[in-house]
């Protein structure tokens, strides 16, 4: 029998007014501010889950680069927002979407059946095994940097290929327009 | 102006507060939630809120960017030179056990220290670099 935390209602709650609220918004400059809000209500949501590392991540990432580099974009831009005017098809491509989606979950196991894939996967061995094989009391990080240490690999360099791609487009562009400049 | 004196001085206080945070979050992930990731992310935003409260010149002069291109290659390369000096030792890529052939517990925490340093100077040389880069353009139109 599920026992609802009043906690767990009101966080979830806050997280769906505020998405409303950004929806209807046409300010930009407040979407972002809220935004960094949604962040930190998902980061609350997370650590109630017990797992701070995700919390951690999403407060930092979410509600503070995420929300600085908008910004910056919205310096270059304007911060108010352009109706563009809609016919019906992206209204019907959202609700199929939105219909296949929910299909897909009613194949998914139970709300806290014992037996669902994400209890029994990743083996659940990894939380016995960590402190003889590494002795690092955090099971995430030894998870992340060791047992999967491949993946860890693999998003340094996709946030490594990142940073090229910008300093590649916007360097260039910055070089053209001197030599725009001086011709 | 008052109201920017006020700015400066908590963003002083704040500053080396945010950066010790940053380092204990960096090596100390792997007792408490944190890591690499976290770490260079915070430090990163050390380094913005300088630049947003003095100004992004000063910002420049504190965090070239010539620096940030080499350390965010240096972070990646750390990082896969730990697999390659694993390999060296007889392990397999990443296989931090053959650091320390006789105590591979040992060789799991300086693995595990060596990749999430590669993986903090990565991010926070990344994350600076895009965000000076951003601030640089001047508005479009």
């Amino acid at each position: 029998m599920l026992t609802i935390q009043w906690t767990d209602v009101l966080l979830l709650a806050l997280l769906v007014a505020t998405a409303l609220v950004i929806v209807n918004m046409s300010n930009l400059w407040a979407a972002v501010m809220l935004m960094g809000i949604y962040s930190f209500l998902s980061a609350s949501w997370m650590l109630i889950l017990d797992s701070p590392d995700v919390a951690f991540t999403e407060a930092s990432v979410g509600a503070g680069i995420s929300t600085i580099l908008a910004l910056a974009a919205l310096s270059l831009t304007t911060t108010k927002m352009k109706h563009p005017r809609h016919g019906a098809l992206p209204l019907v491509v959202v609700l199929v979407t939105g219909a296949v989606l929910i299909y897909g979950t009613l194949d998914m196991p139970h709300f806290e059946d014992p037996n669902a894939p994400i209890q029994l996967y990743p083996d659940p061995s990894y939380v016995d095994r960590t402190e003889a094989e590494t002795e690092v009391p955090n099971v995430v990080t030894a998870v992340l940097a060791s047992y999967r240490g491949y993946d860890t690999l693999g998003e340094t360099t996709v946030i490594f290929t990142a940073g090229v791609g910008v300093l590649l487009l916007l360097r260039n562009l910055k070089r053209r327009r001197r030599s725009e400049d001086t011709a | 102006m008052s109201g920017e004196s006020i700015l400066r001085v908590i963003a002083k206080i704040l500053l080396p507060l945010i950066l010790l945070f940053a380092f204990y979050v960096q090596f100390h992930g792997d007792f408490g939630p944190g890591g690499g990731f976290q770490a260079g992310v915070i430090f990163a935003a050390a380094i913005v809120l300088y630049s947003l409260v003095f100004g992004r010149s000063e910002g420049l002069r504190v965090f070239r960017p010539e620096w940030a291109e080499r350390l965010a290659a240096a972070g990646v390369l750390i990082y896969g030179g730990t697999g390659v000096a694993a390999l060296l030792r007889g392990g397999n890529f990443l296989d931090y056990n053959a650091l320390n052939p006789h105590h591979p517990s040992h060789g799991q925490e300086l693995g595990i220290f060596l990749i999430e340093l590669g993986v903090g100077l990565a991010v926070a040389s990344v994350m600076t670099t895009i965000f000076f880069t951003f601030s640089g353009r001047r508005r479009s139109r």
